[in-house]
């Protein structure tokens, strides 16, 4: 694979093995980016498989179908199985005539998993957000910041979060994260 | 670090938000019956006030919304956030320091 297409499959080989918040590079996904007004929304995720979160900052998984509010109109849709123009195909016929827009993102960014007991504490190397529980629970997500880069930030168990970043910044996310955790070594 | 209260989002660091110039500006419905000045005052003259400031705020970091804020100019702080369209809040009765 080339590292222009996949620019984190040489760093993740070398990836320093720390089970405290152990680093990987996730496998490529479907990703499209679904935005419609309400009475798109109820329809599309019923095509999709996963139902479309209404409550603000908030994901819902089922099976290999991801669903995640990024705004009051706008969701992110990650599937790990389906062909873009398939998944596209499926929704498209549902929302047939409602005001809506969905576009494949699947090229512009790339997943990173950050698991472990100090997963909260890296990350918080470079992100601002109170990454509690209480604050930030599972089955959350959000765009902010990581260092000087955007980032989308699904918290998927207590100890295990999911990064969502534009491609040309993963080898920078990834290196600040690997400099983070060095002190765990 | 600064925290603002996204309308959507709840409380967030100041470095996912960009400022967005004086709020509840209206774009004029006839531009060509207005006279210059009138013209320059819509495009460029701000009230600039010492104290509470209505303004707009977009959490681009975030969930990439506009929406309006009082802050006040003097101590930086935010009094309210409200959602665009949402009238400015009556804050006579509040504390705003
Ligand atoms: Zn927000």
């Amino acid at each position: 694979m080339s590292d222009l297409l996949f620019p984190l499959t040489a760093l993740a080989a070398t990836a320093s093995d720390l089970p405290a918040a152990r680093l990987s590079a996730l496998p490529p996904a479907t990703r499209l980016v679904f935005r419609g007004r309400e009475s798109a929304v109820g329809p599309a995720g019923i095509a999709f498989g996963a139902e479309l979160p209404r409550q603000a900052c908030r994901f819902k998984r089922s099976g290999d179908r991801l669903a995640a509010w990024l705004g009051p109109d706008e969701w992110l849709l990650i599937a790990e199985d389906a062909d873009p123009a398939a998944l596209i195909a499926e929704i498209e016929p549902a929302v047939f005539g409602l005001p809506h827009a969905l576009v494949d993102v699947s090229s512009r960014s790339l997943g990173i998993a950050l698991e472990g007991p100090r997963a909260a504490y890296v990350l918080n190397q470079g992100c601002p957000l109170d990454l509690s529980e209480a604050a930030f629970p599972v089955g959350m997500v959000t765009r902010t910041v990581f260092g000087k880069a955007e980032i989308v930030l699904l918290r998927e168990t207590p100890e295990r979060f999911r990064l969502d970043v534009w491609r040309s910044f993963a080898p920078y996310v990834w290196g600040l994260l690997e400099e983070a955790r060095r002190e765990l070594a | 670090m600064l925290i603002i209260s996204c309308p959507w989002c709840g409380e967030r660091p100041e470095i996912e938000f960009v400022y967005g110039g004086e709020a509840h500006i209206a774009r004029p419905a006839d531009p060509s019956a207005l006279s210059d000045q009138e013209w320059a005052d819509f495009l460029y003259n701000r009230t600039n006030p010492k104290g509470t400031h209505a303004e707009r705020w977009r959490h681009i970091h975030g969930c990439g919304r506009f929406f309006n804020a009082v802050r006040d100019t003097v101590s930086d702080f935010f009094v309210a956030t409200y959602k665009p369209g949402e009238p400015r809040p009556d804050l006579s009765q509040d504390d705003a320091k």
